[in-house]
């Protein structure tokens, strides 16, 4: 569904993106693992078009994304809920929700969607009126993850959904990410939370310093030893 | 108490003006972080194109707005799409020497077509007034209130109620985020910049009957449009409206009561003590 295939990106001089590869199939949910400073949220930005690679490709549903612009990679259904979760302060929950069916061809789901988001964080319902910028972390996370699904996506990128989350906001947030993933949405999602993670994960790929270095399935990686010395302190 | 209440009438009612001004230079603010020193320069093509109105057409100014604005809508566009969209990641002095040359170019265009002669349109009320109680009402600038009231509802009605209002909104609190929920940010950038030139020019459409129309006639109100943008916190529409009949107010006052030659001393002195106690402006944050 999504492929990219030898992404090289540089900010300004400095080049943070070597030749990175991954693929995501339909229906799976994809981990990308990696320290801080890695390179995961600038391959993000890279599929969202918010940056544009110095080379490599990146085709979604066989098609490249090479000439369009950010819009129009919503448009195709690609949708990414983008680290720091980036809701809009001034305006009130649902008229962030609003902005998600901003394509005017999800328009007409508009209520639906608004529907079911309230359904798979009735704490928003309770919330509507009030501003963005006024909601704890873990509350404008289900906003961004909200508003994400308000744009109908096939895809869907979740950058650092559980960063700075208490403990018991981060295992609601793993257990809602795969009720959207059975729900038909695949999911490519960019975690430091390596064990809630690859549990739910089909398969994983590690990033050191712009590089892809480990891939695997979920058990596999969550077994290797590199990852564990790496990650999880073991 | 009548020279007060008689000061503050005229002052609200021109502050009326000024807000439609203030309002138009936030809203291209808020969406691509220019300050568009060309914004008074717009206010004057408005009082002009009011004026050739009248005068070759017979069109009486404050209806005039209706072919005002979208004029000026499609120049500001035009112009964004031209010019303006080419700093918009330029170093901030590049961007502030382009909005100051756009704004010269307009006004000594202005001088060779047409002369520095100062022009009037004298209608049938241009000079009216109406008593009430003790206090004397200007017609003109009545109207003329009442007409920006209703432009201003309709603009908070766009920005707050529609998508494509929202969009714009959005696109000022966050570009990136705007453009992951589908918005294209390009096109945002393009209307602010119209509907920011369009209400300039209403603005000066509306204000033409009380007013001298020359090609430097602009010049003041970008500065009085730059103080109530940053008085009402920098993009804040709310802010901008309240700033703007706030510097009316005040102008008006201080030109009653101290001398109408300091007038203008005392707007930038209340607004360097404002930013004093409350650097955000007074809406620093604020839904529109
Ligand atoms: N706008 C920028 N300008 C210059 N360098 C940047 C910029 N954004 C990120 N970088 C650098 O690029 C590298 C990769 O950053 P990126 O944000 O992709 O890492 P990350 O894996 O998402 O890290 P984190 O887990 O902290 O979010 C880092 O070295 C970072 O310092
Ligand atoms: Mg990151």
């Amino acid at each position: 569904m999504l492929q990219i295939e030898n992404l090289d990106f540089s900010y300004g001089d400095l080049q943070v993106l070597w030749g990175i590869s991954l693929q995501v199939n339909q229906g799976e949910i994809v981990t990308v693992l990696g320290a801080n400073g890695a390179g995961k949220s600038t391959t993000l930005k890279n599929v969202s078009r918010l940056v544009r690679p110095s080379r490599g490709t990146i085709t979604f549903d066989g098609a490249d994304l090479g000439k369009l612009e950010s819009h129009q990679v919503v448009e195709m259904g690609l949708v990414q809920v983008p680290e720091g979760r980036r809701i809009f302060p001034e305006m009130t929950v649902l008229e962030n929700l609003r902005m998600g069916s901003f394509i005017k061809s999800t328009r007409p789901d508009r209520q639906r969607n608004i529907e079911r988001a309230f359904t798979l964080f009735p704490r928003l319902a309770e919330r509507q009126k009030q501003l963005g910028g006024t909601l704890s972390g873990g509350e404008q996370q289900m906003l961004a993850i909200g508003r994400g699904l308000m744009t109908n996506p096939r895809l869907m990128l979740l950058d650092e959904p559980s960063l700075g989350l208490s403990p018991l906001f981060v295992k609601n947030i793993f257990e809602i990410i795969k009720e959207i993933n059975k729900q038909g949405t695949t999911i490519l999602l960019v975690e430091q939370n390596v064990f809630q993670s690859l549990r739910i994960s089909h398969r994983a790929y590690v990033l050191e310093t712009g590089r892809v270095v480990l891939s695997g399935t979920g058990e596999e990686l969550l077994g290797n030893e590199h990852v564990k010395k790496a990650f999880l302190g073991a | 108490m009548t020279i007060f209440l008689q000061s503050l009438l005229s002052g609200v009612l021109i502050g009326g003006a000024y807000a439609l001004i203030g309002v138009g230079l936030t809203i291209i603010f808020g969406v691509m972080r220019i300050i568009n020193f060309a914004h008074g320069d717009l206010v004057m093509l408005g009082m002009y194109a009011s004026y050739f109105l009248f005068t070759l057409g017979n069109v009486d100014p404050f209806v005039s707005i209706i072919f005002v604005f979208p004029l000026l809508f499609l120049f500001g566009a035009i112009l964004q799409k031209t010019v303006i969209n080419k700093v918009l990641n330029a170093l901030p002095q590049n961007q502030i020497l382009l909005t100051i040359g756009i704004g010269l170019i307009l006004s000594n265009t202005m001088m060779l077509l047409f002369t520095s002669d100062y022009r009037i349109i004298s209608t049938t009320y241009s000079s009216g007034s109406f008593r009430l109680g003790e206090i004397s009402v200007s017609t003109p600038l009545l109207l003329s209130f009442v007409i920006t009231a209703a432009v201003t509802a309709v603009l908070y009605w766009f920005l707050l109620k529609t998508d494509t209002g929202q969009a714009i909104r959005a696109t000022a609190q966050d570009r990136d985020a705007a453009q992951l929920m589908g918005v294209n940010v390009k096109r945002m950038s393009v209307l602010a910049t119209g509907i920011g030139a369009g209400l300039a020019a209403v603005a000066g459409s509306l204000i033409s009957p009380t007013y001298y129309i020359f090609p430097q006639v602009g010049q003041p109100f970008t500065l009085k449009a730059f103080v109530i943008v940053v008085l009402g916190g920098m993009g804040s529409v709310m802010g901008a409206t309240v700033g703007g009949v706030l510097i009316g107010a005040t102008e008006s006052l201080a030109g009653a009561y101290i001398s109408s030659g300091l007038k203008d001393l005392v707007v930038y002195v209340l607004f360097l003590l404002i930013l004093l106690f409350k650097p955000a402006g007074l809406f620093g944050k604020s839904r529109v």
